[in-house]
């Protein structure tokens, strides 16, 4: 490319051309890629709301060890990154996970997409687990002691009572995170997964239209956040006990 | 935790609700009777062994090196790359920062369109995947623009450190207009009571008032980005991660890839911890004032 | 038509205020001479804290007129700046800023609105810390000071502006009743030498002693004024009585 100036480079012509809307193989694949998008998405959130719910419960245990074990888990993956985590669980655990295949050949346990939910989940279930645990924390020690009191067995007082609470209290950082884990699926391009931004770039790169595919990917994901968001909205305000709280 | 109160001698002719209570305590749950510091330590390096010993038993065998010697060897390359890292992150916050807090005061801005775009454009940035943002960065700015009359070139690194800086915005816009609304409005009143304009409230006022709030949320906001910055490797920026990948092929031995794998996230992780431990103590700090 | 000292320095004609559909000064008429001393009381929602903002263009009006020394407030070119040099406003929860001294609280509007130059304001400053008997707390950041000392330093800094007319919006309503009596006394201070002083206050007694005259207003609309003595002792309107029976 030649030395452009900057008003040519600033034309916005660009704008309107969706080229996924009009050509019918690219639609195909972009419908499989978004889907496959949002299939990470969904079983990510919901193994790392699992996560999050054992961690922030073992926390509270009264064993010392445990509450090291997963201090420790949730500091390493909060503190490394995510890119490297996926690296780390693919190349370097994938590689050695390997079983022998039925032509004799060593084939990988466990697939790239399989690494990339495990790895997403792992990384926002750490998250997960310090947003619960501070939602739990926040439950008033008197509103555990009246259930003490009535007989609450500890399990069942933090299934019926703890949990409920804390579920509400803590939405909006959880909600947060978990945008945050919809943004973060894009990482599973690395190891060739084949999500939005993969089957985008494969576009681009046949039909050298990248500036339309940037657009029609950026407002993609914003709209797959958008959609998030709302649903989250919309169970906070389900969820709101009038009086409690803000 | 085991505690128990030594009964006392029998006290007579007294009732006995005046007897002091007798506690037995709870019992130590038996995570704890089998594990205590010592097993646990012992666990550790157990496992730590299982990994990392076959690669470091590798003896003999034509002067093959052993794992260590490869890491150590490996280290001052490395380590150059972290650093590289480094320095996309300081250059990407320095960007986003300026940047974010000019969007934030647009936010709050008494002209209802302005407040409008800027959100707008807040929230776009902020709901776009980060590496989404890369791409468009890397492909979409040529790698050289004429600026007066000259040419200024654009290397690779520094269309990524444009790219990580637009999210950084869109977050640092949020934290200043939260802040900025936090503020109370009494602050704002006698301001324009002593004649203040808008600007000169926002200056001498507000926004050093908004500092201390923000600060936590900012140095994790670092931390984020940092963790952000292999991504650049995706996009053909030579950082740790690309040296790493590409030192993995040329030693091109599979009993590496788990412990140079490690060494990375140790690297990382030894950077971002004290970060991360600092935010929240600095959080804890704050919170008790506001 | 330039103003001069014998027109009176503020003067309200007819002053209506909504917020939203609620109208909380429904037709407010009073005039407020130089050098003297105006109490503003009544119930609580009756719009005396309105009344002063909206004197000070803290709150725009819907319809009527608010003249202070000729220039009029409800002009929607209102040059604010010069409206405020003259009119200096003490608020009820001091609004000091944080982050400067005492000093530097009292120095940042003359030096960074009117361009004063720094050392020259500085002198006044001390000397104005001093006449509120904050002497020795030049250098504390409000967080160091009691409500009291705060609310001295937030008239020093309104008095640094120099202006002619000083508005005090129930400024002892958050104190305790030891650091109320200080407060006053300064205010006393100010009025004794010749200040304008518009005052909303709760404080009877106060008002008995300083003001020249002492309007009562409910749900929005001036209800009676007077001179302390027949205000207190001979109040005309029995929702004056029923107020002051309550109070007193």
């Amino acid at each position: 490319m030649d030395s452009t100036s900057l008003i040519e480079w600033l034309r916005p012509d660009w704008f309107f051309d969706l080229a996924v809307v009009s050509d019918e193989y690219n639609r195909g694949r972009y419908l499989a890629g978004l889907w496959m998008t949002i299939q990470l998405s969904v079983i990510s959130i919901v193994l790392s709301l699992i996560v999050g719910a054992v961690g922030a419960a073992a926390q509270g245990a009264q064993s010392r060890t445990l509450r090291a074990l997963v201090g420790f888990f949730v500091a390493f993956f909060r503190n490394t990154p995510p890119l490297v985590q996926l690296y780390f669980f693919y190349f370097a655990i994938g590689t050695v996970l390997q079983i022998t295949g039925d032509n004799g050949r060593p084939v990988p346990l466990v697939s790239n997409f399989g690494w990339a939910i495990i790895s997403l989940s792992l990384f926002a279930g750490a998250l997960n687990v310090e947003i619960f645990r501070a939602g739990i924390e926040a439950v008033p020690k008197s509103t555990v002691e009246a259930a003490e009191a009535l007989g609450y067995k500890r399990l069942q007082i933090y299934k019926d009572i703890v949990l409920p609470l804390a579920v509400r209290i803590s939405l909006p950082a959880l909600g947060t995170n978990l945008v945050n884990l919809v943004k973060t699926t894009t990482l599973a391009y690395a190891i060739a997964v084949p999500e939005l931004l993969y089957v985008a770039a494969q576009i681009w790169s046949e039909d050298l239209n990248v500036q339309e595919m940037m657009n029609v990917l950026l407002l993609s994901y914003v709209a797959i956040v958008g959609v998030l968001v709302w649903v989250l909205h919309h169970w906070e305000k389900k969820l709101r006990i009038p009086g409690y709280g803000r | 935790m085991q505690f128990s109160v030594k009964q006392p001698a029998p006290v007579k002719g007294h009732l006995p609700v005046l007897l002091p209570m007798r506690s037995t305590g709870e019992a130590m749950p038996l995570t704890d009777k089998v594990f205590n510091l010592w097993t646990a330590a012992l666990l550790f390096l157990a496992c730590a062994a299982a990994l990392v010993t076959p690669a470091l038993a590798q003896q003999d065998g034509e002067g093959q090196r052993t794992i260590l010697d490869i890491l150590i060897e490996w280290t001052p390359t490395i380590g150059s790359g972290f650093a590289f890292n480094v320095l996309i992150s300081v250059c990407s916050m320095a960007v986003g920062t300026v940047l974010g807090v000019g969007l934030g005061i647009l936010q709050v801005s008494p002209l209802r369109i302005v407040r409008q775009i800027s959100w707008v454009i807040t929230q776009f940035f902020r709901n776009s995947p980060w590496l989404v943002l890369l791409f468009y960065c890397i492909l979409l700015i040529p790698f050289q623009i004429e600026l007066f009359g000259t040419e200024v070139p654009f290397p690779g690194w520094i269309k990524a450190v444009l790219g990580l800086s637009l999210p950084v915005m869109a977050y640092m816009s949020e934290y200043v207009r939260g802040a900025i609304m936090s503020i109370p409005v009494g602050q704002w009143e006698s301001a324009e009571s002593l004649g203040f304009n808008r600007a000169q409230t926002m200056r001498e006022i507000i926004l050093p008032q908004t500092v201390k709030r923000i600060l936590p949320s900012w140095m994790n906001l670092y931390a984020v980005l940092t963790m952000a910055t292999p991504l650049v490797s995706i996009v053909g920026v030579n950082d740790v991660m690309a040296l790493t990948r590409a030192a993995l092929s040329a030693e091109g031995r599979v009993d590496l890839l788990i412990p140079m794998y490690l060494y990375i996230l140790c690297w990382f992780f030894i950077y971002c911890y004290p970060i991360s431990a600092l935010t929240r103590r600095l959080e804890r700090k704050f919170s008790v004032q506001l | 038509m330039a103003w001069t000292s014998d027109q009176p320095i503020i003067s309200l004609k007819d002053v209506h205020k909504s917020f939203g559909n609620t109208e909380v000064l429904r037709g407010i008429t009073m005039e407020v001479q130089k050098g003297e001393v105006v109490c503003i009381i009544g119930p609580s929602g009756s719009g005396k804290s309105t009344l002063i903002r909206c004197i000070n263009a803290l709150n725009d009006i819907q319809s009527g007129s608010i003249t202070v020394e000729g220039q009029e407030v409800s002009d929607p070119k209102l040059d604010k700046l010069e409206l405020r040099k003259k009119v200096g406003m003490v608020f009820q929860q001091y609004n000091l800023f944080p982050h400067k001294t005492a000093l530097q609280n009292v120095m940042m509007a003359p030096v960074k609105v009117l361009k004063q130059d720094r050392k020259d304001v500085e002198e006044r400053a001390r000397a104005l810390l001093r006449k509120v008997r904050l002497e020795g707390k030049e250098d504390s950041y409000p967080g160091e000071l009691s409500g009291g000392q705060q609310q001295r330093v937030a008239i020093a800094r309104s008095l640094a502006m120099n202006p002619d007319v000083m508005l005090f919006d129930e400024v002892t309503a958050a104190l305790d009743p030891e650091t109320v009596k200080e407060v006053l006394q300064t205010i006393k201070t100010l009025a004794s030498e010749g200040m304008t002083c518009i005052l909303v206050t709760h404080e009877m007694g106060f008002a008995r002693e300083i003001a020249d005259c002492i309007y009562f207003t409910d749900r929005g609309v001036i209800v009676e004024s007077g001179p302390p003595a027949t205000f207190f002792d001979e109040a005309k309107d029995p929702r004056t009585r029923e107020f002051l029976s309550q109070i007193l």
